[in-house]
């Protein structure tokens, strides 16, 4: 990626270029970042602009680019998918906020029927740089339609990719290198760690945005999550060291494409795999991996590929969620009868 | 125009239909036959049997050059039209969406646009690809599976064929959006764009949406309605209680219903919506009340949903027909010119024939190309492996 230079990093001058930043911080710093660098980056969604989004994500933006980069548009999802369509083929490159996850379905038909064919339908004349924002997933004890998870329907889509962020240092980069991409991006954001801290250097070389990443190092199971589950996973594997049980946990960071060479590589050391994903289980990203890990691990597996994941229903009310989101315990019981098989 | 009385279905009329081709308004919403009756507010500058009317709000300078032009356009679309109907009859294409009818609507509105203007079509524009620059074997591949639209988009400035009903719409509201943006309206050297859908289309909630967003960010585009008068077997009835123009002034723009089979109303009336688009005074809806003398498509059977009288009315009310009569009856055109476009149309057909017949089928390769812009190494693999598969059969064929 063109990636920001040190000039316009160091304008904004802390003293020192590692902070300590919320994921909430962190994108809108790469946001601000991403606008800064193009003046073709805009930024269209629902209240995103004097409000700041009602995550405060965009906080600022319209205050310092202007209404014509951060657009508050008519209360439309599908007319935010639609007009970015048309404002990419003119040139721009539009990052959609999606207020909350179960508020993407009136833009789904916008975005699996021309947001990622017309690249294809054109043999490459169209290119959509587009990215869109979706806060997603659970516990925050929210109402219906706010704390889904749908991000299997987009990684089932050719022609889209997905990703998710799960740490600060992560959310700075991620969505400055998926503006720069030439493809349209799902962007998965984990709302409920956005006030999570970590630190950021903003003149770190960052990895490559299609690459899983470990996050921690073990030799008796894997652990792969994404998004919200990267924490619960690191949180089990560090009640499990306790046990004298070393888990490695792979941060997955790409959903499409998937980057499962590091899940491989630890699969064939360890044995053993388990997928944590607040998700429904059924034809979902932990079945896309499931699958291909016993394609290409099959010699190695000591236990079938377990999951961890919401249930196949509807999201419950919210003072169910406790049980129905994958937590501790639940990871390492799943570990425990991955051990046991 | 507002009054409330005039928001509910008409009453049929009191006096006995003219014609046995008349429709009840019970009929229409039952669905048995389509309106003839644009009703007061069509804007027509050449009627039915190709006499010159005023109107007193639009009108148009046109050279018998310009008038000639537009009639060979009519004739030639109308030919590319009913030969590639007959290569799908043939076998040599999997399906056809004819225009036949619409010529003057389209020829109208896409002779209206600059070459700086932007078009979005729906999948029946055939016309307006042709005012584009498109060449007519350019439409063939669509249809026949080859391709999904092989024109540069950019350089043409016509978006690819759009098949999921209503979504240009947004995307086109996009469009114009960044014309505004970039600085380009506000002047006679201003930009517009234009978007094409149907009277079924008008259901669509991206319609709707896409008057909403045009609207609220001013963008120069202009909403072409081609109200044919059928959304495959449903009429235009089934889709709103109110005449479709009339929806626009609910969104806060002008709304103005032209006759789509008078290219030349259809002209200076298009003409006068982009030239405000530019401007800066858009969006604009324009419907054009016209007639699909064909089936939806191939595949299509009107016989089960509308009587065949419906069409004999309408055959008189024919785009290119009166546009003869009056260069005729202006002196401005002569046997030989009309001899000529026939032998221009004779040559179009011959070429599109001899284009469908020989076009080859697309590599197994082309299913995995371009999905992404930047690549995918997994797609790389999936093709590979296909394609020694492939290969593993004899002789290398499939």
């Amino acid at each position: 990626m063109a990636a920001p230079t040190m000039d316009r990093s160091t304008a904004a001058a802390p003293a020192s270029p590692v902070q300590t930043l919320t994921i909430s911080k962190a994108l809108n710093m790469g946001l601000r970042a991403a606008m800064e660098a193009d003046p073709k980056v805009i930024m269209m969604g629902e209240d995103i602009g004097k409000l700041g989004g009602v995550f405060r994500i965009t906080d600022g933006l319209q205050k310092d680019f202007g209404e014509q980069r951060v657009l508050d548009t008519p209360l439309a999802e599908s007319g935010i998918i639609g007009t970015a369509v048309g404002l990419a083929i003119r040139g721009y490159r539009p990052v959609c906020e999606i207020q909350f996850d179960g508020f993407i379905f009136p833009g789904f038909d916008q975005i699996v029927s021309q947001v990622a064919k017309l690249h294809y339908r054109t043999q490459g004349k169209i290119k959509l740089p587009i990215v869109i924002r979706v806060p997603f997933g659970g516990g925050i004890g929210a109402v219906e339609h706010h704390s889904e998870s749908p991000e299997s329907y987009f990684a089932h889509t050719a022609g889209l990719k997905v990703v998710s962020c799960s740490n600060p240092a992560d959310a700075y980069w991620m969505i400055q290198q998926a503006i720069d991409s030439d493809d349209p991006v799902l962007f998965f954001e984990p709302k409920r760690r956005y006030y999570e801290k970590g630190e950021v250097d903003t003149t770190a070389q960052p990895g490559k945005l299609f690459e899983s990443r470990v996050l921690r190092q073990g030799t008796d199971a894997t652990l792969v999550a994404y998004g919200p589950m990267v924490r619960t996973s690191l949180d089990a594997a560090n009640a499990a060291a306790e046990d004298g049980t070393s888990l490695e946990v792979i941060d997955l960071r790409t959903l499409s494409p998937l980057d499962l060479a590091p899940v491989y590589d630890s699969v064939r050391r360890t044995g053993r795999l388990i997928v944590v994903s607040e998700a429904p289980s059924e034809s979902s990203i932990s079945s896309e991996i499931a699958a291909k890990v016993q394609q290409e691990c099959f010699y190695s597996l000591q236990a079938p590929v377990l999951r961890v994941t919401g249930f196949d229903t509807p999201y419950p009310p919210s003072k169910l969620e406790e049980e129905f989101l994958p937590d501790l315990d639940r990871v390492l019981h799943a570990v425990d009868r991955s051990l046991a098989w | 125009m507002s009054s409330p009385e005039q928001w509910t279905h008409p009453e049929p009329d009191a006096a006995p239909a003219a014609t046995a081709a008349k429709p009840t308004a019970e009929q229409v919403i039952a669905g048995l036959r389509a309106t003839d009756e644009g009703g007061a507010d069509l804007v027509q500058l050449l009627t039915p049997e190709g006499e010159r009317v005023q109107h007193p709000d639009f009108d148009i300078d046109i050279t018998p050059e310009e008038l000639r032009g537009l009639y060979r356009d009519m004739v030639l679309i109308r030919r590319v039209d009913r030969e590639a109907n007959a290569l799908q009859r043939k076998g040599q294409l999997g399906i056809w969406v004819p225009l036949l009818g619409q010529e003057a609507a389209q020829i109208g509105a896409g002779r209206a646009m600059r070459q700086t203007d932007m078009a979005f079509p729906s999948y029946r524009e055939h016309g307006i690809a042709w005012t584009r620059g498109i060449n007519p074997t350019e439409l063939l591949g669509i249809f026949r599976g080859t391709d999904q639209g092989t024109w540069d988009p950019v350089e043409k400035r016509f978006h690819p064929y759009t098949i999921v009903i209503g979504n240009q719409v947004l995307n086109a509201a996009g469009y114009a959006m960044g014309q505004k943006f970039d600085g380009k309206v506000g002047d006679d050297e201003g930009e517009a764009t234009m978007c094409f859908f149907g009277d079924g289309a008008t259901s669509q909630g991206d319609v709707h949406e896409g008057f909403v967003w045009a609207a609220v960010y001013d963008a120069p585009l202009v909403f072409f309605c081609q109200n044919n008068q059928w959304a495959i077997s449903e009429p235009t009835e089934r889709q709103s209680r109110l005449p479709l123009y009339q929806r626009a002034r609910g969104y806060g723009f002008p709304g103005i219903r032209v006759d789509g089979n008078d290219v030349l109303a259809t002209l200076a009336v298009t003409k006068w919506a982009l030239d405000e688009c530019r401007h800066g005074n858009g969006p604009i809806l324009i419907e054009a009340f016209t007639y699909r003398m064909d089936a939806h498509t191939t595949s299509d059977d009107p016989t089960r949903y509308r009587l065949s009288d419906e069409l004999e009315m309408w055959k008189l009310k024919d785009p290119i027909e009166r546009v003869k009569v009056y260069l005729v009856r202006q002196q401005w055109a002569d046997h030989e010119f009309f001899e000529g476009v026939e032998a221009d149309a004779d040559k179009l057909g011959e070429e599109l024939r001899e284009f469908c017949t020989n076009m080859p089928d697309p590599p197994a390769e082309r299913i995995f190309s371009n999905v992404y812009a930047e690549g995918s190494p997994a797609l790389d693999a999936q093709r590979d492996e296909f394609l020694d598969y492939v290969s593993g059969f004899a002789g290398g064929e499939h």
